[in-house]
């Protein structure tokens, strides 16, 4: 058995502190034949520190395409010639989308737009898009809004938005190769605001952008750091016009190795399966995961790409005798 | 109003254009594009090569056309 299998059982199984920078590069640098017990083990912390059940979440874009930043991922930017197309989404489809998402039993539904930060209008919509949905829909509502003023933080939550996801998306030196007009730090600004809103954080990224193992490492510390609620782990999925759609896909061990890793450095967190896995993982893989610490899954499309139908995913959960989180159980 | 998948209009004759690229569809074969296209909604109108606007949600997706009118899936 690796030493560093033997620390982290040790450490994080025993004590519930995660593994530092450096444990975490020894964990993504495992040969093959040592991933197996890498994810057992990373099974093993997910269940010890936060139980078996699983956070189920869908997703839905309010306003598609148009935005003026240029992370190099996203098909979404206008500053790339990508073929997304501006598009707002109106009150009532928005309310259909949280009725699709707490059909799956989903208890999470998080509104996310493609903006620098939210304009006078966009809040306008929010408000009343999460008062509709409060009204008519058995569901928790986050957001995804991008960077946010202190007045805006303290709006959303008069809202009744519980949660607000940001991410980093990579390590800290490695973004400004990503995105180039704005800075980590500012994203890291607004999650400070958000956490001391008393909204839980959610915050994440995306693996395969070009990052080193070392800055992977890096990137999973500066997370521990932040400590959020949730992270969602999202896998590239080159998309055609950005500067990143001729980017190889992430191999699925080496996704493998990430989520054991991801889990051995967070303990505690909400991990979630989030966008690319299907192609980087595909069914097998993503069975693996959810052995391996994954404990919460994005169910049916994504923001510009299609999922997995949720029945898939839920008929998964249901084969590994993990339970999908109840309502009452977040709140 | 609602059609077909924009990847079958006109029945057995095969679109003009390519519905996730762009690029005409019947020079060849566009085996990235039926790869891809299980996990992604059309982007560009097959008849017409216009862009659309997509709009995706949980379980489903739309795509309109300005000229051709409104794709589900």
């Amino acid at each position: 058995m690796p030493e560093i299998l033997d620390q982290a059982r040790a450490q994080v199984l025993e004590t519930g502190v995660g593994l530092d920078e450096a444990g975490v590069l020894a964990v993504l640098t495992l040969p093959d034949e040592h991933l197996p017990a890498a994810l057992q083990l990373a099974h093993e912390v997910r269940m010890r520190w936060c139980g078996p059940e699983v956070e189920v979440e869908g997703i839905v874009s309010l306003k598609t395409g148009g935005c003026p930043e240029d992370c190099h991922f996203c098909s979404q930017s206008g500053l790339f010639t990508s073929p997304v197309r501006s598009v707002w989404l109106d009150i009532p489809s928005l309310v259909e989308a949280a009725k699709q998402t707490a059909a799956t039993g989903a208890t999470e539904f998080c509104i996310v737009a493609a903006v620098r930060g939210p304009d006078a209008r966009l809040m306008k919509q929010m408000r009343e898009g999460v008062a509709a949905i409060r009204a008519e829909v058995d569901i928790q509502v986050a957001a995804s809004l991008g960077m946010l003023t202190q007045e805006q933080v303290d709006e959303l939550v008069d809202m009744g938005v519980h949660r607000y996801n940001h991410n980093l998306e990579t390590c800290r030196s490695y973004f400004p190769t990503v995105v180039t007009t704005h800075s980590w730090e500012e994203r890291w600004e607004t999650l400070r605001m958000v956490r001391e809103s008393g909204m839980e954080v959610c915050c994440g990224g995306i693996l395969g952008l070009g990052e080193t193992v070392e800055q992977r490492a890096e990137f999973a510390a500066q997370l521990a750091e932040l400590d959020p609620h949730e992270v969602p782990l999202n896998f590239l999925n080159p998309r055609p016009g950005t500067p990143l759609g001729d980017r190889p896909v992430v191999e699925g061990k080496d996704a493998l190795r990430a989520i054991a890793a991801f889990r051995l450095a967070m303990p505690r967190t909400i991990l979630r399966y989030a966008g690319g896995r299907e192609i980087t993982l595909g069914d097998l893989g993503t069975r693996d995961g959810l052995l391996g610490g994954i404990n919460a899954v994005i169910v049916g499309n994504y923001l510009t790409t299609l999922g997995r139908p949720a029945t898939e995913d839920l008929k998964l959960l249901d084969d590994l005798k993990m339970p999908v989180k109840a309502l009452s159980a977040t709140l | 109003m609602s059609v077909p998948d924009p990847t079958t209009v006109g029945g057995d004759v095969p679109p003009p254009w390519c519905d996730r690229c762009g690029e005409p569809a019947r020079s060849g074969p566009h085996p990235a594009c039926a790869a891809a296209r299980a996990l992604e909604p059309p982007r560009f109108c097959a008849r017409c090569r216009r862009r659309m606007k997509v709009q995706i949600l949980p379980a489903g997706w739309s795509a309109v056309c300005v000229e051709h009118g409104e794709f589900r899936g």
